[in-house]
């Protein structure tokens, strides 16, 4: 990777970062805090809806991000070529 | 002996059994091994032991019961203890593991300076003693509580396990028993949640059903005069909720224990990958234990409320002997009614015996008990061995081999590979002789301090190690400065707080255990405006940045280059 190629990768992990980092206020600190109240008042399957997010739904959806970020993560290292491979190419 | 004591010692012999053969397949013979279990932990296997390591006593023991009394406002343990692994995926874990290196300290000293090592060895060793003697204390209850062992007795055996798998096999046979011991404490929380899903509302995933006895508890809470259990804020004020959430989200990406997993895998990707599989593993359990709140708190009210003194079920007797559960029947009308008004109020339940009695209460067979059990050891093992090697490996690598060693006796040939893994089993097996101690004889201010590790950690490594990754002009003495601000404003404002120390009433309504995420701030503050302040750090030190920053084979030898740096072909 020459200069321009490391400038990029680095703004490309960033952009990445922030948004999936925005999702992980939103869901907990937004939606299962500070406006519980006003969510609660939508009942889904039983659940008020500030109360879901803040006891299962940010949970889960704190597993997908980690999730979405190693899958897009890989991504981003195989099109800069610094993904690690073993002899065989296969990903380790 | 009871069919309960029975079951249960035979899980207890099968389980440590299964731990020792582990044991004994996964020794050790150098230091890299011990460390770090020589970077040779797939993923998924990581996964599972940072969740086994993460999971501790008080998770598998205490957690439901805390969340079924405090109903909307236990969302701060929920989300505090899983949202940090967020930040540790995305922040934290990939840039340590391509760093490369044995301890957080490590990551620290070369980062910034030995100054700062040393802050960073002492605060690894504090937070992480407070933490491993409840998890003694832990093992000596659940073997007094089922199998009428001395609590001295019990700690006395889980210490002789942990000490034969940790100082054999160090980081390896410790990660390979926690796979197991996740297994094992997983498989022993869901068997007993999906049988009361079942039993109450027809469909077993305790996940989606618990909505429908929630609304009848919400109805039923509120007719008895407690609060509605889906109201928020009833407990804590809603600044509070926030920054007990921030803190304890923070304090878990700061934690040394966690983050030097993290140095275990085979490579950056698999650390991300680590990431992923430790929180779906840690979600499994943190998603049914607010369901069992809802329906133990639900199954109890109604084995209990309006029923006469001698028609309580079994349950109440076997827990009244424990004293965990006294009934007075104060109005004398020959019925126990449970309310939320401490004057009529005539039943009182320990937060501590849900869990544990959640098998019984709803009724299952003698087995599913022994097994639970079983899993609330391997809970407190698993997490009392990860916390026990974070103390070695600060006495024996960064400080006997880099300060020692390397600052003070630069002259003397470098001591070998077998006396360094020499000193580290010693440290180790010291280790575990102090944490035992510390579980016979538990510091009465134990139970407060663990919940204040979160904070110091938060206000502590947090900031430093995440500013040293992102800003290269970050700086020693704005680090120094940083974590120094931020661990004595913390500090000072919980014991302020605290009611043995200060006993001063809360800030705007702000805890002790949310302080820290305020200590966070200032000490990211700190480190900011004395950096800028200062020299930047050398231009080889913002190599060994740039370096951190990308995946694949280095392009130089690290910084401060280690005799025992893991070699390429780890990469």
């Amino acid at each position: 990777m020459d200069e321009s190629q490391r400038r990029a990768y680095w703004r490309r992990n960033l952009r990445l970062m922030i948004i999936l980092l925005s999702i992980w206020f939103v869901v907990s600190y937004l939606f299962g805090i500070l406006l519980v109240e006003q969510m609660n008042r939508i009942v889904i399957n039983d659940f008020p809806l500030g109360f879901w997010f803040a006891q299962q739904g940010s949970i889960m959806t704190f597993v997908v991000l980690i999730g979405v970020y190693a899958w897009r993560m890989d991504k981003l290292d195989d099109e800069f070529e610094v993904s690690e491979r073993d002899e065989g190419g296969r990903r380790v | 002996m009871s069919s309960i004591q029975a079951w249960t010692l035979f899980f207890v012999i099968l389980s440590f059994g299964l731990y020792l053969f582990i044991a004994i397949r996964s020794r050790v013979a150098d230091t890299a091994g011990f460390y770090v279990a020589g970077q040779g932990i797939p993923a998924i296997a990581n996964g599972a032991a940072i969740a086994a390591d993460w999971m501790s006593a008080a998770s598998f023991i205490s957690m439901a019961g805390l969340i079924a009394f405090l109903g909307y406002d236990g969302a701060i343990y929920l989300m505090g203890w899983t949202g940090g692994y967020v930040l540790l995926a995305l922040l934290l874990a990939p840039y340590l593991r391509k760093f490369g290196k044995y301890t957080v300290p490590d990551f620290v000293g070369d980062r910034y300076s030995e100054t700062a090592r040393f802050v960073a060895v002492i605060a690894a060793i504090f937070v992480s003693f407070t933490y491993v003697a409840g998890q003694m204390r832990g093992v000596g209850i659940v073997f007094s509580r089922y199998l009428q062992l001395p609590i001295t007795g019990g700690v006395i055996v889980g210490m002789a396990v942990v000490l034969v798998y940790a100082v054999l096999g160090g980081m390896k046979g410790i990660t390979w028993t926690q796979v197991a011991q996740y297994s094992v404490l997983i498989v022993a929380y869901l068997i007993p949640a999906i049988a009361i899903a079942q039993t109450l509302t027809g469909i077993p995933i305790p996940q989606v059903s618990f909505g429908r006895i929630l609304q009848e508890l919400d109805t039923l809470q509120t007719s008895l005069g407690f609060d509605a259990y889906s109201e928020p804020f009833t407990q804590r004020p809603k600044i509070d909720v926030f920054l007990v959430t921030l803190s304890l989200m923070v304090g878990t990406a700061g934690l040394p224990h966690i983050i030097v997993r993290f140095y275990t895998t085979k490579s950056v990707r698999a650390a991300r990958y680590s990431a992923f599989w430790a929180l779906l593993f840690i979600a499994l359990l943190y998603t049914t234990a607010p369901a069992i709140g809802v329906f133990s708190k639900f199954n109890i009210i109604d084995d209990v409320n309006e029923v006469a003194r001698d028609d309580m079920p079994q349950w109440v007797d076997n827990w009244e002997a424990a004293e965990l559960v006294t009934v007075n029947d104060i109005n004398g009308d020959g019925l126990i009614q449970f309310t939320g008004d401490e004057a009529t109020n005539e039943i009182v339940i320990d937060r501590d015996i849900i869990v544990l009695a959640t098998p019984e209460i709803a009724g299952l067979p003698a087995p599913v008990v022994g097994l639970v059990a079983a899993g609330g050891l391997a809970a407190a093992l698993s997490t009392a061995a990860g916390l026990l090697l974070v103390i070695s490996s600060a006495v024996a690598h960064d400080g006997y081999y880099r300060f020692y060693h390397l600052r003070l006796k630069p002259d003397e040939p470098e001591p070998t590979e077998a006396r360094r893994l020499l000193v580290g089993r010693i440290a180790m097996g010291g280790a575990v002789i102090v944490a035992g101690y510390f579980g016979v004889n538990p510091p009465g201010f134990v139970a407060q301090v663990v919940a204040f590790a979160f904070g110091l950690a938060a206000a502590s490594f947090f900031p430093i190690i995440v500013l040293g990754i992102f800003w290269k002009r970050c700086n020693a003495k704005g680090a120094v400065s940083g974590i120094l601000s931020g661990l004595i404003f913390t500090t000072a404002y919980m014991v302020y707080t605290i009611p043995i120390y200060g006993g001063n009433p809360h800030i705007a309504g702000i805890s002790p255990e949310g302080i820290g995420a305020i200590g966070m701030l200032i000490n990211f503050a700190v480190t900011v405006v004395v950096s800028l302040l200062t020299d930047p750090p050398p231009a080889a030190m913002q190599e060994l940045i740039e370096e951190i920053r990308y995946p694949g084979r280095p392009r130089l030898a690290p910084v401060g280059g280690d005799a025992a740096a893991p070699p390429p072909a780890a990469h």
